[in-house]
């Protein structure tokens, strides 16, 4: 984006005005009278269209004008808000989106449906309520200008002239303030007027002349027309509010986008490539603390101390720059009203969404690959977990069902809970559906907790039938599988009439990880801390009596294990103690023979170029301290083939 | 003669676009790009109406206004404030240093000429 492209700021102004408008558009269907947010919701479609205009937005500004005007409407209280309008104006805002991106002809007759629907529903709610505007006949005005109106730049003959351009008019001077010849400065303004004025003309119009002197001038304003009291007068010295709330109105700069200073916009690449600056920055000095520490000759009190100095800063550096790339999950949050708002009219249902720890703050990237998931598995609450009013009346509970979505920080780790309220998992159900799959024997004993991981298997679903809503092929083990690219884990509870809950546990960040840095051969490698159970000695004995059978025996069960040597090719001998490092997650295991394990490491992940993106078996690389290169191992991708060979042993077997 | 606007503002772009609306309505534009600017040239010719933003570098508006209305060739000259609603206390202060009227940002380009004609008469 470039600094001076105003069309590309406004696109992302845009996006969030956009953001706003809905959320209150969402709290406005529940608060159909709460004034502050039908206001919100004018001052963002305002400010919208308003800046489109101003940024060559010719289409979007035309549309949103339509339903400006609608708010406008109710917020003067012509109209009252319905739950009909807000779900016209809904899709309206959802149009606005689309038009930011496409303004072509299609688009632009999409939205025409829309404004018909708008029109209709106004039409309907103006039946109710219809101020009458009594017509006014004209207006009698005195008034007196600020003494340093015209020095100040105010010139009496235009505001006489916009007067006169309002109706009839008759104006007299009024001169009676004019001080002394011998008192009278050239500057100084002391000549008032008397205006009649004659036409439907409005209060509103004549404020808007007054518009820039109101503060400060001397009004007297009387009505010709009959339907106010005969000869009542009203005096303003006060500022008239009428008249500057209009231009307020007017100009309405939305949401406030004041205190300027306290947050800066930065588009999210140059932070990624801050971060790669500052992963470098910390591998050279790595190197430099290697080189003070080397006692070669080289290296003397003065270099240590600065080498030890730049270990500091670097180490801060870092973890500033993690903070930065922080954003509160609010921002994904906020996304599930409108799906759950959508869902609930979808299914019938009446579903409530509450969400907690909103200000809990994961790593970016991190918040854009949960959204998938989580869409899902809201989705999956909605469609299979709540039951229908009836329903819940039925078995004593509220008839709204409820889904509470919450995030807390434990640790490096997020985790996030879905829960509802709703029917349970149906373990019965679960375990006949596995059974006609033949993923679990007839009469083999399972734990409830062992049957509830059923659902997480490739093409298990208990929907009885493909709903518009979920068994669209997007399953459990899809978002499973999400997680797990994100090093995390999801686990699923559920209590039968009572609901059931969904956690995950993502780590606050992949741009860093901890690490466990092997050796095979003479090549280093990492595997991420998170995945590693334990590590065993491979002891002779065992590593020759398991030859070609690549299976040990961990606690009486039989784990598969690969050698890395035979994976990678390497061409030295191996070491004479071997280590197996057992990986997981969750249910199952693979071990990994290495030749040594040398310790834990924070890495800065690097991804893979585009040459090697089909080497799945590498998650990216980290650069050591001494500057050679590390791969990184893809758990998920090491257990996969663990199970391929096991089940290639197996058969043989 | 068609009337001459002089525009002070930083931003290219905001200049740019003010540029446009103005001369399109019929107005001869001049461009400061801060307060500096914009004295300096409001002395070498009569602008028959000064368009000034806050925020600039060398000399923000507000400054620019109070020298240019302590300077009798500039009295009676209008001077429009462009502001943020945010900053109502920053109309007052500008209204306060001798400026004519204010509009508040962000605005379309009618809403800028309405301004220019409602104040310049033409």
């Amino acid at each position: 984006m470039s600094a001076n492209d105003p069309a590309a700021a406004f696109l992302t102004e845009a996006g969030e005005l956009l953001d706003g408008v809905e959320q209150a558009l969402l709290d406005l269907d529940h608060r159909l009278d709460d004034r502050d947010l039908i206001d919100t919701v004018f001052r963002g479609l305002h400010t919208l269209k308003g800046s489109g205009a101003m940024f060559g937005f010719e289409q979007l500004a035309s549309f949103t004008h339509h339903c400006e005007t609608a708010f406008d409407r109710v917020r003067k209280q012509l109209t009252p808000a319905s739950r009909d309008l807000v779900a016209v104006v809904l899709a309206a805002q959802d149009h606005m989106r689309t038009l930011l991106e496409d303004s072509s002809d299609d688009t632009v007759a999409a939205g025409a449906a829309i404004l018909e629907q708008l029109r209709g529903v106004m039409d309907r709610a103006s039946e109710v309520t219809e101020r009458a505007s009594p017509p006014q006949n004209g207006w009698h005005l005195n008034f007196w200008l600020p003494v340093e109106a015209m020095a100040n730049g105010t010139n009496p003959l235009v505001l006489l002239d916009e007067l006169r351009a309002l109706g009839e008019c008759r104006v007299t001077a009024l001169t009676d303030r004019v001080p002394p010849l011998d008192e009278l400065a050239a500057t100084d303004w002391h000549i008032g007027w008397s205006v009649e004025l004659r036409g439907d003309i409005s209060r509103g119009d004549i404020d808007d002349v007054f518009i820039f002197v109101s503060d400060d001038m001397e009004l007297h304003l009387q009505s010709l027309s009959g339907t106010d009291k005969p000869g009542a007068i009203e005096v303003e010295n006060e500022p008239a509010a009428g008249g500057d709330q209009r231009v307020k109105a007017a100009n309405d700069g939305g949401p406030t986008t004041g205190k300027t200073a306290d947050t800066v916009r930065v588009p999210a690449e140059r932070l990624d490539l801050l971060m790669d600056r500052v992963g470098e920055l910390v591998i050279v000095q790595s190197r430099l603390s290697q080189l003070a520490q080397g006692g070669t000759g080289a290296a003397t009190p003065t270099l240590h101390s600065i080498s030890e100095d730049i270990e500091r800063l670097a180490g801060e550096l870092r973890d500033t720059m993690m903070v930065l790339r922080m954003v509160p999950v609010a921002s994904l949050f906020g996304r599930f009203r409108r799906l759950v708002h959508d869902l609930a009219r979808d299914t019938g249902k009446s579903i409530e969404l509450v969400t907690e720890g909103e200000t809990t703050e994961v790593d970016k990237t991190v918040i854009e690959r949960l959204a998938d998931p989580l869409i899902h598995l809201i989705r999956n609450s909605c469609d299979h977990g709540l039951e229908g009013a009836g329903e819940r009346e039925a078995a004593g509970k509220p008839p709204t069902g409820q889904i509470k979505l919450s995030a807390r920080q434990a640790g490096g780790e997020v985790i996030i809970d879905i829960r509802d309220d709703g029917r349970g998992i149906d373990l019965e159900r679960v375990r006949a559906k596995a059974e006609a799959q033949e993923l679990v024997a007839p009469g083999q004993t399972l734990s409830d907790h062992d049957t509830l991981q059923l659902i997480f298997h490739p093409g298990f679903s208990t929907a009885q039938q493909v709903t518009s809503l979920s068994g669209r092929g997007v399953g459990m083990d899809v978002v499973k599988r999400t997680m797990e690219s994100l090093r995390g884990t999801i686990d699923v509870a559920s209590v039968a009439g009572r609901g059931s809950t969904i956690s995950l546990r993502i780590p606050l960040t992949l741009a860093i990880i901890d690490g466990l840095l092997i050796r095979v051969g003479t090549a280093r490698y990492v595997i991420p801390l998170s995945a590693v159970e334990e590590c065993i000695e491979l002891s002779t004995d065992e590593d020759r009596r398991s030859e070609g059978r690549s299976l040990i025996t961990l606690r009486d069960q039989l784990v598969p294990f690969m050698r890395l040597r035979e994976l990678f090719a390497s061409q030295t001998s191996p070491d004479l103690h071997q280590k197996i490092v057992i990986i997981s997650t969750g249910a199952e295991r693979v071990g990994l023979v290495v030749d040594q394990i040398i310790g834990s490491h924070q890495t800065v992940i690097k991804p893979m170029s585009p040459v090697h993106g089909d080497v799945t078996i590498f998650a990216g690389a980290t650069i050591l301290g001494d500057g050679s290169v590390a791969l990184i191992l893809d758990v998920a991708q090491l257990l996969s083939l663990g199970q391929q060979q096991e089940e290639r042993l197996r058969a043989v077997a | 003669m068609s009337a001459s606007i002089l525009t002070v503002d930083d931003s290219p772009s905001l200049r740019m676009a003010i540029r446009i609306a103005l001369t399109g309505a019929g107005y001869a534009v001049t461009e400061a790009c801060d307060g500096l600017d914009g004295l300096s040239k409001s002395r070498t010719a009569k602008f028959d109406l000064i368009i000034t933003d806050q925020n600039m570098p060398n000399m923000d508006g507000l400054s620019m206004i109070r020298e240019l209305r302590s300077d009798p060739s500039q009295c009676g000259t209008p001077i429009i404030f462009l502001t943020t609603e945010s900053e109502e206390s920053m109309k007052q202060q500008a209204k306060a240093a001798g400026a004519t009227g204010w509009l508040v940002k962000p605005f379309v380009p009618d809403q800028l000429i309405r301004v220019a004609r409602k104040v310049l008469g033409r």
